[in-house]
C-alpha cells in the first residue's frame, strides 16, 4: 500500500522548493486574485442608480415639478439638463449625454385639473437593456402611483398592497452578490494554473521523462505535486473570505468551517483539471491558451454573473459541465443563504464526481500521451 | 501489462535475479509498433556485466523506444527483455529500482542548488539518511562538484550539469546506466572527462548502455550495435564489426590517399575504373578499390591527372565505413524485399 505512493515524500519536497525559489509566481498569483476582488467589490454594483436625463417641461407649473421631484426622489434618475425644445431633447440622446428623457406637456396641469388623462413622454435609450429596464420599471411604478393617489380618497389604502422582501441581501449590496461567486472563480484560476504549469514546467525541461524511469509511482508523483497546490488553494480560499468578511462586510450567515470542508472537493476539480490541461499542453503557453479557456464557462455558464435561469436549454444544460456552478452554489449557499450540508451535499457530490472523472480521464491521457508517446 | 504465458526457452531472468554470470541485459526478438509503424522490429542484443555498449543510429531509427522498452515504460508487443536478471515485462518496477538513467538534456532542475537535486533524486530511490549524507559524499567527490553545492543547477555549465545528472543517476549504486547521449552539446574536454570516468566505473564492474552520434566515442566502446530504421544491422566489438565481409567485401581493400587537393581528387577518383568508392576524410580521401588494383598504378594514374599525392596506404575500416556499408546493403536488400512483395 505504502509502494503505490512510492515517491511521493521526495517530490513533495521538492515542489516546496519550486514554490519557495519562484516567490514572485506565488505573490502574484495570490496578488492578482485580491486586486480582482478589490476592483469587481468597489467597482461594480448591479443596482442602477443616477441615470443620465434630460427633461423638457413644456407645462413647468407646480404639477409638473411635484412630478419631476419625485423622479428624481427615486434616486433612478439625475437630471443632467433641462431643454426647452423636442429637437434639443432627442439630440442630447443621441449624443449619449442622457439615456432617458421626460418631455412633460404644456397642457399637463391643465389635464389633470380638469379631471382628464395627462400624457408624459419617456424616450428611453434601448442601448443597454438593464438601464433600460429599470427606466421603465420606475417611471411606469411612479405613473400608477400618481394616477391611484389622485384617484383615491385621502388616506384610504390600496385594495392590493405587495410588501416585497429582500432575504439574505436586505439592501441588495452588489458585493453581497458578487463576492461569493468570484471566491469561486478565483480559486480555479489559481490552482488550475498552478498545477497545470508544474507539470507541464517537468515536460518542457525533460524532467518528467526522467522520472518515469525511477521507481517513483505515478500516484507518489501526482499527488506530491498537488498537495502543495492544494495548500496554497486552501490558503487563497482562508485570504479571500477573510476579505470578503471584513474588507467588504459580507456577512456569512453560514458555517465558515463547512464551506471550507466542501470547498475541498472543488480545489480537486480544479488540480485535476490542471493534470488533464497538463497532459495535452507541452509548452507553458500552451497551457495558458487551455486553462483559459476551461476559465471562459466558469465566469459565463456558471451562474456567476448572468443568472442560469434566463439561458436558452442547450447553455442550461452545459452549466451542469461547469463545475464553478456547483461552488457558487455552495459559497452562495452557506455565505448568503445559511444553507447547510444537508442542503449543499447534492453539490459537493457533483464536484467530487466530476474531480474523479478528471482525474481518471487525466491518468489515462497521461499513461497513453505522455509515458508511452 | 499481461505477463507473457509462452515464453521461450530460457527465457532469461525467468526466475528472478541470479547475479554474476547473468548477462546485464538480454533482449530478444524485441517488437514495438505504433499502429502500423514497426519501430522495433526484431531486436535481439546482449550486454555483458562491465561493459560499455555503445548503440547507435540515426535519429528515429528506434534507440529511445529501445531504452523505454528496457527500463518497461512501453510493453513489448513482442520478444523477451531482462535486464538485471529481471523480466521487464512483469517486473518493471524493480528493474527501474537498479538503474541509473541519464537522458541528453541531463535532466536538472534548473531552479534548485547541486545539492538538492542529489537529494531530491536519492530521496526518490528511497534511500534512507544515512546512506543518503555517505553517497552523496561519494558522488559529489567522485565527479568533483565540491565547489559547486550552493549553487543553482540553471548557473552551472554544460559539462557540469552532466557530471551533476550522472551523479544524480548513480546515488542509489546501480550496477547498470543507461546514458542517452550523454555528450551532446558539451565541450571536448568535458567529453573525455567523462569517457575517463566512465572507463574507470566500467572496471569496477559497472555496465554502460551509451547511446552516441559520435563515431569516436564508438570506438571507445567495449561492444556497439547499430540500428537502422528500428532493425539491429550489427553487432558486436568494434574489431569484429571492422572484419566483417560485407564492409571489405571479397576482392576489395580499402586505402587512405593523402593529397593536398582533395575535393577535385575526389572527382577524379570516381571516375577512375577499379575505385568502387571514396569519400573525403579531413585531408585524405578514403577509398575502397579492387584488390588487384596496383597502389603505385592509383598513385600514377591520379598524378596523370594533376594531382599531388602525398601518400597511398592500406586502411582498416572506421566503425563510420562499417555502419555506411552495412547500410547502404540494408538499403539494397529493403527494396529487394518491397519489389518481392509487390511480384
Amino acid at each position: 500500500m505504502r509502494d503505490m505512493f512510492r515517491g511521493f515524500g521526495a517530490v513533495f519536497y521538492k515542489e516546496t522548493l519550486h514554490v519557495r525559489r519562484d516567490f514572485a509566481t506565488l505573490f502574484f498569483s495570490l496578488i492578482i486574485p485580491l486586486l480582482q476582488m478589490l476592483l469587481l467589490g468597489y467597482g461594480i454594483d448591479t443596482n442602477i442608480r443616477q441615470i443620465n436625463t434630460v427633461v423638457f417641461n413644456a407645462d413647468g407649473r407646480q404639477e409638473s415639478r411635484e412630478l419631476l421631484d419625485r423622479l428624481k426622489n427615486s434616486d433612478t434618475f439625475h437630471v443632467v439638463r433641462y431643454v426647452s425644445s423636442d429637437q434639443d431633447l432627442n439630440n442630447m440622446i443621441i449624443a449619449g449625454k442622457a439615456h432617458v428623457g421626460i418631455k412633460i406637456p404644456v397642457d399637463y396641469s391643465d389635464r389633470l385639473l380638469h379631471q382628464m388623462s395627462a400624457q408624459v413622454l419617456v424616450l428611453i435609450d434601448g442601448s443597454d437593456s438593464s438601464v433600460a429596464g429599470q427606466a421603465i420599471n420606475v417611471t411606469t411604478a411612479i405613473g400608477l402611483d400618481e394616477s391611484l393617489r389622485r384617484a383615491l380618497p385621502n388616506n384610504e389604502a390600496f385594495a392590493v398592497d405587495m410588501r416585497p422582501k429582500l432575504l439574505f441581501n436586505p439592501d441588495s449590496r452588489s458585493p453581497n452578490f458578487f463576492l461569493p461567486g468570484l471566491t469561486a472563480i478565483l480559486l480555479l484560476n489559481v490552482t488550475t494554473f498552478l498545477t497545470a504549469f508544474s507539470i507541464v514546467r517537468e515536460k518542457e525541461r525533460g524532467t518528467l521523462e526522467q522520472l518515469f524511469v525511477t521507481p517513483v509511482r505515478p500516484m507518489g508523483l501526482l499527488l506530491g505535486k498537488l498537495l502543495p497546490y492544494l495548500g496554497i488553494g486552501f490558503f487563497e480560499l482562508c485570504m479571500i473570505l477573510t476579505f470578503m468578511r471584513f474588507a467588504f462586510h459580507v456577512p456569512i450567515h453560514g458555517s465558515v468551517f463547512l464551506l471550507a470542508f466542501l470547498s475541498l472537493p472543488y480545489i480537486f476539480v480544479s488540480l485535476s483539471l490542471g493534470i488533464l490541461i497538463s497532459s495535452k499542453a507541452n509548452t507553458q503557453s500552451e497551457a495558458m491558451q487551455l486553462a483559459f479557456l476551461t476559465i471562459l464557462p466558469s465566469i459565463f455558464f456558471s451562474g456567476y454573473i448572468f443568472p442560469l435561469e434566463t439561458m436558452p436549454k442547450f447553455f442550461y444544460g452545459l452549466s451542469y459541465f461547469v463545475p464553478a456552478r456547483y461552488f457558487i452554489d455552495i459559497t452562495r449557499g452557506v455565505i448568503l443563504r445559511g444553507a447547510g450540508i444537508t442542503h449543499l451535499w447534492p453539490d459537493a457530490l457533483a464536484l467530487f464526481t466530476i474531480g474523479t472523472l478528471l482525474l481518471i480521464i487525466a491518468a489515462r491521457r497521461f499513461q497513453n500521451k505522455v509515458i508511452m508517446a | 501489462m499481461p505477463a507473457n504465458g509462452n515464453k521461450p526457452n530460457g527465457a532469461p531472468g525467468a526466475n528472478g535475479e541470479t547475479e554474476g554470470t547473468d548477462p546485464a541485459i538480454s533482449a530478444r526478438g524485441l517488437v514495438r509498433k505504433f499502429g502500423n509503424f514497426t519501430a522495433v522490429n526484431d531486436v535481439s542484443f546482449s550486454v555483458k556485466r562491465g561493459e560499455i555498449f555503445g548503440f547507435l543510429g540515426p535519429n528515429g531509427s528506434g534507440k529511445t523506444t529501445v531504452i523505454k522498452m528496457l527500463t518497461g515504460l512501453l510493453p513489448l508487443n513482442a520478444g523477451e527483455a531482462s535486464v538485471e536478471g529481471l523480466n521487464v515485462r512483469t517486473d518493471a518496477e524493480r528493474v527501474r529500482e537498479r538503474i541509473g538513467y541519464m537522458s541528453q538534456n541531463f535532466s536538472l532542475y534548473p531552479d534548485l542548488t547541486v545539492t538538492e537535486n542529489l537529494t531530491f533524486y536519492g530521496r526518490i530511490y528511497g534511500l534512507d539518511p544515512a546512506r543518503l549524507k555517505r553517497r552523496m559524499d561519494e558522488v559529489i567527490q567522485l565527479n568533483g562538484l565540491d565547489p559547486y553545492l550552493n549553487r543553482l543547477a540553471a548557473q552551472l555549465s554544460g559539462g557540469w550539469k552532466q557530471r551533476l545528472a550522472l551523479g544524480c543517476a548513480m546515488l542509489h549504486e546501480p550496477k547498470l546506466l543507461f546514458l542517452d547521449e550523454p555528450t551532446a552539446g558539451i565541450d571536448p574536454v568535458a567529453r573525455r572527462l567523462l569517457w575517463d570516468l566512465l572507463f574507470d566505473l566500467s572496471g569496477h564492474g559497472i555496465t554502460f548502455f551509451v547511446t552516441t552520434h559520435y563515431m569516436d566515442e564508438a570506438e571507445r566502446c567495449s561492444h556497439v550495435a547499430y540500428i537502422y530504421f528500428g532493425k539491429l544491422i550489427a553487432d558486436g566489438t568494434p574489431n569484429s564489426l571492422r572484419e566483417l565481409p560485407d564492409v571489405t567485401p571479397e576482392g576489395t581493400i580499402r586505402v587512405e590517399i593523402t593529397t593536398p587537393e582533395v575535393t577535385r581528387a575526389l572527382k577524379i577518383a570516381r571516375q577512375i575504373p577499379g575505385i568502387r568508392s571514396a569519400t573525403i576524410f579531413g585531408q585524405s580521401i578514403h577509398a575502397l578499390i579492387n584488390d588487384h588494383f596496383d597502389l603505385d598504378d592509383l598513385r600514377l594514374q591520379l598524378q596523370h591527372q594533376g594531382i599531388v599525392v602525398a601518400e597511398i596506404r592500406p586502411l582498416a575500416p572506421s566503425l563510420e565505413d562499417v555502419f555506411v556499408e552495412l547500410t547502404y546493403k540494408n538499403q539494397a536488400a529493403g527494396a529487394k524485399e518491397i519489389e518481392a512483395n509487390r511480384a
